[in-house]
């Protein structure tokens, strides 16, 4: 038996959201976006000229992760 | 350009597309060519041309002939110098050659690579300073000038100079993967899996930059233009090679790649706009276009899991991780400048022409 790993999505400081593992990423039709690649980058930038997914354009605009969402 | 002659004897033993460029290059093509177990009388006064060869060199960096005799001994141990006896890989007095060069070459690098200011050895702030420091280059230049300005001749230039380091890419990188443990070793295999093209053969990204070439109408066979490209762009491969070759330089490579990948997703975005600009479709383009999405995933990986990582399990490391990344960014620096400069005054950055390709085969109709 293979372990299946639970799929993780990990925030990196000033940059993207990696997706690692089996998810499906869906526009927002509901259509699969081929993900092309095992892990990927999806953009939280907001300024990437092929999203979902990130073309590291964040770095030209300063894009800032911090201050983080408050512990509950 | 007179280029060094190789004896016409010799040539048919060997199938090197490619010629030396003075006496110590000329020295290993001539040893190369020679069964090994005749070659006693070669090898034994070979370290004394290397010696001459570095005594005589004022900027080994800069060097046709000590670029091309490391070219070739790099050569030996990635398999890539055509016809030439496997025998040789670790062939003693040829491995002590190497190391000659490679410690006027290293010293070279070091004197006039500074290191840049060193943050805490931790994966957040390693990551930090890496991101701060590739983002201090002063642009992306040549990369502007593909997009906006350079005619087919000069992206065609471009391709083949990019083709002596890219048709092996991610290569000397690879030579650190059994080095490295742990986190900074999962990171490295994450990103190399993909350059490999993630298990398919089609997606390998050197042979995605083949395709590319052929595209063009370019000879994509490795080293068809080693003789069109000046020492400069030999010693950017030569040095990668060096970092991921010597196990003492893993945190110089490690460095290395993290900048590279840091530098490569927005060029990327411009080198294939340029193509698309005059009229290649996705079969030129698709290369370019795969490292917009992929270098934007590895740089993440790069500077925290594997640079940062790395300097966080051995701190030692972390001078040599940013040594390693400077040194990328300035060697790369210096060969990028030499191609914008030669097509800014409208001169070629070869050495000779790319006479044996087709012309290139620019599409008429831009694909949708």
């Amino acid at each position: 038996m293979t372990h299946k790993a639970v799929p993780s999505i990990t925030a990196y400081t000033d940059g993207p959201l990696l997706v690692r593992g089996d998810v499906e990423i869906l526009d927002a039709a509901g259509e699969p976006v081929p993900r092309g690649r095992e892990t990927v980058a999806l953009c939280r930038c907001g300024v990437s000229s092929i999203k979902p997914f990130c073309d590291g354009t964040h770095k030209l605009v300063n894009f800032r992760t911090d201050p983080v969402a408050p512990q509950a | 350009m007179k280029l060094y002659e190789r004896p016409a004897a010799a040539a048919s033993r060997t199938q090197l597309p490619f010629a030396p460029r003075g006496h110590v290059s000329q020295r290993i093509v001539t040893l190369l060519e020679t069964d090994p177990a005749d070659a006693a009388v070669i090898l034994n006064d070979l370290a004394s041309h290397v010696e001459r060869g570095i005594a005589e060199t004022a900027d080994i960096v800069n060097s046709d002939d000590l670029q091309v005799a490391m070219f070739l001994l790099y050569g030996l141990h990635y398999g890539s110098l055509t016809g030439v006896s496997a025998d040789w890989e670790w062939q003693p007095e040829l491995v002590a050659c190497r190391l000659l060069l490679e410690s006027a070459f290293e010293a070279a690098l070091r004197a006039s690579v500074p290191v840049p200011e060193l943050p805490a050895p931790t994966a957040e702030a390693v990551a930090a300073a890496l991101f701060a420091l590739t983002s201090a280059e002063s642009g992306p230049s040549l990369a502007r000038f593909v997009a906006k300005k350079a005619t087919v001749a000069q992206l065609e230039e471009f391709v083949v100079q990019r083709s002596i380091y890219t048709l092996r890419e991610a290569d000397p990188h690879s030579w650190a993967i059994p080095r490295l443990t742990g986190r900074p070793k999962a990171a490295l295999v994450e990103i190399q899996a993909d350059e490999y093209g993630g298990g398919r053969p089609e997606r390998v990204h050197a042979e995605i930059f083949a395709a590319t070439m052929r595209g063009m109408g370019l000879n994509a066979s490795y080293g068809a233009y080693v003789d069109h490209v000046p020492a400069i762009t030999l010693a950017s491969l030569n040095m990668m090679s060096m970092f991921g070759l010597n196990r003492r330089l893993r945190g110089a490579i490690v460095g290395h790649l993290a900048a590279f990948e840091m530098t490569s997703s927005i060029p990327n975005r411009h080198y294939g706009n340029g193509f698309r600009r005059v009229g290649f479709g996705e079969d030129v383009t698709w290369y370019f276009d795969e490292h917009v999405a992929a270098d934007a995933v590895h740089e993440q990986i790069a500077g925290r899991d594997l640079a940062g990582a790395l300097a966080e399990d051995d701190p030692t490391l972390l001078a040599d991780i940013m040594f390693g990344a400077n040194a990328c960014l300035v060697v790369d620096g210096w060969a990028g400048a030499q191609m914008l400069d030669a097509f800014m005054s409208h001169t070629s950055s070869l050495r000779m022409p790319v006479v044996d390709a087709a012309v290139p085969a620019v599409p008429t109709t831009v694909q949708s």
